[in-house]
C-alpha cells in the first residue's frame, strides 16, 4: 500500500487530478450545507457576470438562478451517474469477459459476438434512443449509460483472463483440486484487477461526459441541476453571456481531466513494468 | 567414453581485427550494479571464432551491443578503447558508427521469431542493407538478395525472397538474419546466442552454416553464448564472463581441459556431462501405464477459414514402474508435453487408457477428477509464471492439501518442513514469489508437488529456464529427492544430457510418436531409431568429453 | 485467406447486426411511452378517441404485435424506415436529405483528426521524455477530456462572434446564389469549424494511441535489427516502425467510428448542420420515434460500412491475415 502511494505520488499529474477531484467531491458532499437552496431558485437579477454583485461571485442565469449554487449541486450528478454507471458496467463487463475467456468456446464465441453487437452501434446515439425512449430521469440516464459502456470492460477482462488462465500457476490450481470457480475468482481475476481499476477510472470520466451530453440535449433529468444543462440552457444566449455556457463546461473539464490524470497515475502505481516500458 | 577431438592449432601471432583495451560500460542509477561490465581487454583475430561465454547478467550481450552503439538508453560506455580498421569505433561519431554497422561489422540476434520486420518481404529486408550503404542498383540488389539466400541454405530462394517472416521457421529465418550480415561481407561477424532459441537439431544446422560461411569469408566472428556445448563445437577461443568482468580467457581446448578460474571450474562441473549412467533397472508394479493414447489440436475454422489440425500424441503407450525416472525427450512440436498434460489431464486425449495404479484416469468425472488430482502432480517450467504473484508461498504450498480435506493446522506444519526438506529457509513461507530467484521459486514448486503426497510427478522441462549452475543444484535436489523419498517422476526435457543425468529409462518423441523407448544407457549409446541417432549427433559438443576435470 | 472472400464474410456478418438492429428498433419503438397514435393526435391537437382509433388503423397498429413485427421487418429490408409524422414525409427521404452533409462533416474530421493525430503522436514519440513530448501530449489529454459540445460552443464564441473569421452556424450561406468555386469556399467556410470541433477529441485519440504504439514499437528486436544493418534513423522510423505502429491505430479507428457518428448529433446540434444528428435532435424533441430509430439504424449502417473500410485497410497493411 506504501508502495502504491509512493509510485502513484511519483506522478506530478496524477497527484494534481487527485486534488481536483477531491475538490469536487469535497463541493458535491458539501452542496446541501453551502447552498442549501434548491438551485432552480430565482434569487437575483439575471445575466449578472461574475463577481459583480456580493453572495453571487459567478453570477446568475437566463432566470435570475445562482450559478454557482448550479455548479456545486451539478456536482453531485456528475459523479453519482459517472460512479454508477461505472459500476453497473463493470457489473456486466467483467462476468461477462471473465466467463468468455475463462470457458473458451461457444461460451466464448456468444459471449464476443454478443459484445460485438453493442460495440458496433454508435454508443452515444443508442444511449440517446434509450434516455429518450425510457423517459430522462437519473436512474434511465444512468442505466443507459452504463449499457454503452459495458463492451471495452467485457474485451479487456476476457484479453486478461486468456492470458492469465495460459499461465503454469492456473495449471497448478488445478491440479490441486480447485474448482472452476474457485480458480476464476480466487487465482485469475484478483490478477486481472490492475488493468480493471485503471480502465474503471477513465470510465468514470468518460459516463461524465456522456451525461453532460445528454442533458445539453435536453436529455437531463428535468428535476436535477446538472452542468449539461446549465450549458444548453445557456446556449441561446451564447453571444450575450457566453460565460454563463463557459464556467459549468470548466467545471467538467477539469472533473475529466482529474479522472484521467488519475487514471494514468494509477496505470504507472499498478503496472509498474509497463509504464517503464512505455517511456 | 568419446574420442577427445584434436583441437586445431591457432596462430598466435595473428595481427587482432579488433581490440578492445579497458571497456566499461555504466548502468543508469538504481541498477543492481554501476557497471554492466568493466575492466574488458580481449583481442579478436582475424579468421577466428572467438567464443563469449557466461550466464545471464553477465555482461556478455553489453559488450557486443556497446561495440554496434546499439545499447539501450541510459546504458553508456563510461571508458574504453575498440580499435578497429585503425580507428577508436567507441569513439566515432554516430554517422560514422552507422556506416560500420551492416558493412564492415554485421550481427545476428537471439530471437529470430522477433527480429524480422513482420510486414516486410524477406527479400526487401536483406535488399535493405544495399540501400543502407548506397550500393548497387535495386534490381542488383535483388539479384544479390537471391544469391544471399541460396548461399545460406534456405530452400526455393524465389519464394522465400517473396516471402513474409510468419511463413518461414525459426531456423529458416535465423538463416534470412545470417543473410543479411552477410550481405556486405563483413570483417566481423557478431552473433549474440543466435541458437538459444533453437531446437538442437536446427542449432546444429545454424553452427554448420556459421563455420561454412566464417570460413568461406575469413570473416571474424564473436560469438556470444551461454552453452560450454556450443562453445566446444564452435571456438577457436573462449572468453568466460561473470558480474561484468573477464573471469578467464584463452584457447578452447585449455579452457575446456583445464579451466584455471574457480567460476569455470564451477561452470563446467555444473554441466550434466557425457557420461551415461547405467542405473540398475527399476523393476516393479506400474505406476503409470499409458496405452494407446492420441491427441489432434483441430484450430476452428470459421465460415470462410479451413480446419487444420495438429497431431500431438500418435498412439502412444509406456509405464513407469513405481520409484523409477522415464525421460521423454524431443524437440518442440514433439509432443513431449502434450503427453504429460494430458496425463493430468490438463489436455483431454481424444483416446487411449490413462492407468494410474490399475485407475482409469480418463473415466473420471468432473468431481471424481478434482480429488484423484491429488495423485499425479506437476512441476512446470517457468518459475516466474508457475506462482501465483498475489498469493504467499504458505499459501500456494497449502491449498491443494486443504481442498483435498487436510487440516489447516496440519498443512501449514507440513509446509514449513517441505521448505526445509527442498533447502529454502522456513521463513519463506509468509512472502512472496517476486521475493525468491528463479532457482528458489523452482524449489518451491517441488515443493508444491510434493506437498499433495502424489504417486508421480511429472516435471515438465523443470530447469530449461534456469543458468547452468542454478540448473545444476535443482537437478541434484530432484535426484537426491527421488532416491530419498523414492518417487516416481516423469521428467519431461529437450536436453538430452539432463535426461542422461537423471533417468533410469528414455522414451524418444518425434511429432508426436513415440520412436524409441528403452534403458538411458541403451538409448544414448546404442540408439536403434534413426531420430535417436541424429538428435545424438546434434548435440553440441559431444566430441568434448572433460574427461575427469 | 483471400481479402474477397474476407470481405464477403465481413458483409455477411453485417447483414446480421443489422438484422438484429432492426429487431431491438422495433422492441424500442413499442417500450415507448404512449403509441405513434396518440403522439400524432397530441400533434394535431385533436385527441378524440375515434380519430386515433382511426389513425392506428390507418398505421396498422391495432394489428397484432407480430403481425406488426414482420411489416416493420419485411419493411425495413425493402428499405422502408416508416413515415414521420411530424415530417409528413418517409423517415427514408428525410435521412437520404440529410446524409451528404453528414457524410461531408464526419469524413472531413476523421481524416483531419487521423492526420493530426499521427502527425503530432510521430513528432511526440520522437522527442519522448522531453518538453516537447509534454506540450503535445498535455494538449492531447485536454482535447480528451473536454466536452464535444462545450468546443463547439467556445469556437462559436471565438472565431464566430468574437474574430468574425468563420460563420457561427449552418451549410452555406442563406440567400447567397453561388456557384461554381465560390460555393466550394463558402461550403469550406461553413464546415470549417463543425468538422474542427469534432476532430479535436478524435485527434487526442489518435495521437496517444499513435504515440504509445510507436513508443513500444520502437523497442522491438527488429528495429534493433535495422540498426544493425546501418540504416538511417529517418528510414528506421518510416519503413520499420511507422508501418507497425499504424497497425493497433487502425483497429482503433474502426472501434472508434461509432463514437464519431455520435459526436456528430453534437457538433450537428450546436452548427445547426443539417446533417442526421441535427435531425436525430429534431425528432428527440418533436418526439418523432420513427424518425428517431430510422436514423440511429442509419447510424449503425454508417458504422458498420466504416469497419468493414478499416478492415480492409488493415489486411492490406498486414500480410499474417
Amino acid at each position: 500500500m506504501m508502495d502504491f502511494l509512493k509510485r502513484f505520488s511519483r506522478n506530478r499529474g496524477a497527484v494534481i487530478g487527485a486534488v481536483i477531484l477531491i475538490t469536487v467531491v469535497l463541493l458535491a458532499v458539501l452542496a446541501p450545507l453551502l447552498y442549501p437552496e434548491s438551485p432552480w431558485k430565482m434569487v437575483q437579477r439575471p445575466f449578472l457576470p461574475p463577481f459583480s454583485v456580493e453572495g453571487f461571485p459567478l453570477g446568475t442565469d437566463t432566470l435570475g438562478r445562482d450559478v454557482a449554487s448550479g455548479l456545486v449541486h451539478g456536482a453531485r450528478v456528475s459523479l453519482i451517474v459517472g460512479l454508477v454507471s461505472t459500476l453497473v458496467a463493470l457489473l456486466i463487463g467483467v462476468p461477462l469477459g471473465a466467463f468468455a475467456g475463462f470457458y473458451g468456446g461457444l461460451v466464448d464465441d456468444g459471449a464476443m459476438r454478443f459484445t460485438e453487437f453493442f460495440q458496433t452501434i454508435p454508443n452515444f446515439a443508442l444511449a440517446i434512443v434509450l434516455v429518450a425512449i425510457m423517459e430522462p430521469t437519473l436512474p434511465t440516464i444512468t442505466l443507459a449509460i452504463a449499457i454503452v459502456s459495458w463492451p471495452p470492460v467485457a474485451r479487456l477482462v476476457r484479453a486478461e483472463v486468456l492470458s492469465l488462465r495460459k499461465r503454469e500457476f492456473v495449471d497448478a490450481a488445478r491440479l490441486a483440486g480447485l474448482s472452476n470457480t474457485r480458480i476464476l475468482f480466487g487465482h485469475i481475476l484478483p490478477n486481472a484487477m490492475s488493468p480493471i481499476i485503471v480502465m474503471a477510472s477513465l470510465m468514470v470520466a468518460t459516463a461524465i461526459l456522456l451525461e453532460s451530453s445528454l442533458s445539453f440535449l435536453g436529455l437531463g433529468d428535468p428535476n436535477i441541476m446538472s452542468w449539461g444543462y446549465m450549458i444548453g440552457a445557456a446556449r441561446t444566449v451564447i453571444r450575450s453571456a457566453w460565460w454563463l455556457s463557459f464556467i459549468p463546461g470548466v467545471a467538467i473539464l477539469l472533473t475529466v481531466l482529474a479522472l484521467n490524470l488519475i487514471g494514468e497515475g494509477l496505470n504507472d502505481a499498478l503496472n509498474p513494468r509497463l509504464a517503464r516500458k512505455g517511456r | 567414453m568419446r574420442s577427445i577431438r584434436d583441437w586445431p592449432e591457432r596462430d598466435a601471432e595473428m595481427e587482432p581485427v579488433l581490440k578492445i583495451c579497458d571497456l566499461a560500460i555504466s548502468l543508469p542509477p538504481g541498477a543492481d550494479r554501476g557497471f554492466a561490465v568493466q575492466n574488458i581487454d580481449f583481442d579478436l583475430s582475424a579468421g577466428e571464432i572467438l567464443c563469449v561465454v557466461g550466464e545471464s547478467g553477465s555482461g556478455k550481450s553489453m559488450t557486443a551491443n556497446a561495440l554496434m552503439g546499439l545499447l539501450p538508453d541510459q546504458v553508456e560506455v563510461a571508458r574504453g578503447t575498440a580499435h578497429f580498421e585503425g580507428r577508436d569505433m567507441l569513439a566515432l561519431p554516430d554517422h560514422e558508427r552507422r556506416k560500420l554497422r551492416g558493412d564492415r561489422i554485421g550481427m545476428i540476434f537471439q530471437e529470430p521469431m522477433t527480429a524480422l520486420n513482420p510486414l516486410m518481404r524477406i527479400g526487401d529486408q536483406i535488399a535493405e542493407v544495399f540501400e543502407a550503404h548506397n550500393r548497387h542498383t535495386p534490381s542488383e540488389r535483388r539479384d544479390k538478395a537471391l544469391a544471399l539466400i541460396k548461399e545460406v541454405g534456405l530452400p526455393d530462394p524465389e519464394k522465400i525472397i517473396r516471402a513474409y517472416p510468419f511463413q518461414l521457421s525459426g531456423g529458416q529465418r535465423q538463416r534470412a538474419m545470417i543473410a543479411m550480415a552477410l550481405a556486405l561481407d563483413p570483417a566481423i561477424l557478431i552473433a549474440d546466442e543466435p541458437t538459444t532459441a533453437l531446437d538442437v537439431t536446427t542449432q546444429a544446422q545454424i553452427l554448420e552454416l556459421i563455420k561454412t560461411i566464417q570460413h568461406r569469408h575469413g570473416m571474424s566472428v564473436m560469438f556470444i553464448t551461454h552453452d560450454f556445448g556450443v562453445v566446444a563445437e564452435i571456438a577457436d577461443r573462449v572468453i568466460v564472463m561473470r558480474y561484468g568482468e573477464i573471469v578467464e580467457q584463452g584457447p578452447v581446448a585449455e579452457v575446456l581441459k583445464t579451466p584455471q578460474h574457480a567460476y569455470t571450474k564451477a561452470l563446467l562441473e555444473a554441466i550434466p556431462s557425457d557420461h551415461v549412467p547405467s542405473p540398475e533397472p527399476v523393476s516393479g508394479p506400474a505406476v503409470l501405464e499409458v496405452r494407446n493414447l492420441r491427441k489432434t489440436f483441430v484450430t476452428s475454422g470459421g465460415l470462410f477459414r479451413p480446419k487444420r489440425s495438429v497431431t500431438a500424441i500418435d498412439d502412444v503407450s509406456f509405464s513407469i514402474a513405481r520409484g523409477e525416472v522415464l525421460g521423454i525427450v524431443g524437440e518442440s512440436g514433439s509432443g513431449k508435453s502434450t503427453v504429460g498434460r494430458a496425463i493430468v489431464r490438463l489436455v483431454e486425449a481424444d483416446s487411449g487408457e490413462i492407468l494410474l495404479d490399475g485407475q482409469n484416469m480418463t473415466a473420471l468425472s468432473a468431481d471424481e477428477l478434482r480429488r484423484a488430482r491429488r495423485r499425479v502432480q506437476m512441476i512446470f517450467q517457468d518459475p516466474y509464471a508457475s506462482l501465483n504473484p498475489r498469493k504467499t508461498i504458505l499459501h500456494a504450498l497449502c491449498e491443494g492439501p486443504i481442498v483435498q480435506g487436510v487440516s489447516r493446522d496440519k498443512a501449514h506444519a507440513r509446509a514449513r518442513e517441505l521448505l526445509e526438506i527442498v533447502e529454502l529457509d522456513a521463513g519463506a513461507a509468509d512472502r512472496y514469489p517476486h521475493e525468491f530467484s528463479g532457482g528458489q521459486r523452482q524449489r518451491i514448486g517441488i515443493a508444491r508437488a510434493l506437498a499433495m503426497d502424489p504417486d508421480l510427478i511429472i516435471a515438465d522441462e523443470a530447469v530449461s529456464a534456469l543458468d547452468v549452475s542454478i540448473q545444476a543444484q535443482v537437478l541434484n535436489l530432484l535426484r537426491d529427492l527421488q532416491k530419498r523419498l523414492h518417487l516416481s517422476l516423469m521428467f519431461i526435457t529437450h536436453d538430452m544430457r539432463v535426461a542422461a543425468q537423471l533417468c533410469d529409462r528414455v522414451a524418444v518423441m518425434q511429432r508426436g510418436k513415440l520412436v524409441e523407448i528403452g534403458p538411458v544407457a541403451e538409448v544414448f549409446l546404442n540408439p536403434k531409431a534413426e531420430y535417436t541417432r541424429n538428435l545424438l549427433a546434434a548435440v553440441p559438443g559431444t566430441d568434448w568429453n572433460r574427461g575427469a576435470a | 485467406m483471400t481479402l474477397l472472400s474476407a470481405i464477403f464474410g465481413r458483409a455477411a456478418k453485417a447483414a446480421v447486426t443489422l438484422l438484429l438492429i432492426v429487431v431491438l428498433n422495433f422492441f424500442l419503438i413499442h417500450a415507448a411511452p404512449g403509441d405513434p397514435a396518440m403522439v400524432m393526435a397530441g400533434e394535431a391537437g385533436a385527441a378524440d378517441e375515434q380519430f386515433i382509433a382511426q389513425l392506428r388503423e390507418r398505421f396498422g397498429l391495432d394489428q397484432p404485435l407480430y403481425v406488426q413485427f414482420w411489416n416493420y421487418v419485411s419493411g425495413v429490408v425493402q428499405l422502408d424506415l416508416g413515415y414521420s409524422y411530424r415530417q409528413q414525409m418517409p423517415v427514408l427521404d428525410l435521412i437520404l436529405d440529410r446524409l451528404p452533409a453528414t457524410l461531408l462533416l464526419t469524413l472531413t474530421a476523421f481524416g483531419m483528426s487521423l492526420l493530426l493525430g499521427i502527425v503530432f503522436g510521430l513528432a511526440a514519440a520522437a522527442r519522448q521524455g522531453r518538453w516537447g513530448d509534454t506540450a503535445i501530449t498535455s494538449m492531447a489529454l485536454l482535447f480528451y477530456a473536454t466536452p464535444l459540445f462545450w468546443v463547439a460552443l467556445m469556437a462559436v464564441v471565438l472565431f464566430s462572434v468574437k474574430l468574425g473569421w468563420f460563420p457561427a452556424f449552418g451549410y452555406g450561406t442563406v440567400g447567397a446564389d453561388l456557384s461554381g468555386l465560390d460555393l466550394v469556399l463558402d461550403r469550406l467556410r461553413h464546415l470549417f469549424l463543425p468538422a474542427l470541433t469534432l476532430g479535436l477529441f478524435f485527434m487526442a485519440v489518435y495521437l496517444r494511441m499513435t504515440r504509445s504504439s510507436v513508443l513500444e514499437v520502437s523497442q522491438m528486436d527488429f528495429v534493433k535489427t535495422a540498426r544493425a544493418k546501418g540504416l538511417g534513423e529517418g528510414v528506421i522510423r518510416r519503413r520499420h516502425i511507422l508501418r507497425n505502429a499504424l497497425l493497433p491505430v487502425v483497429t482503433l479507428a474502426g472501434l472508434q467510428a461509432g463514437q464519431l457518428v455520435g459526436g456528430a448529433v453534437l457538433t450537428e446540434t450546436v452548427f445547426a448542420w443539417p446533417g442526421i444528428g441535427r435531425l436525430m435532435f429534431e425528432s428527440l424533441t418533436a418526439r418523432d420515434y420513427n424518425t428517431l430509430l430510422g436514423v440511429f439504424l442509419v447510424s449503425a449502417a454508417m458504422v458498420i460500412a466504416f469497419n468493414i473500410i478499416t478492415d480492409i485497410v488493415y489486411r492490406l497493411i498486414d500480410p499474417r491475415i
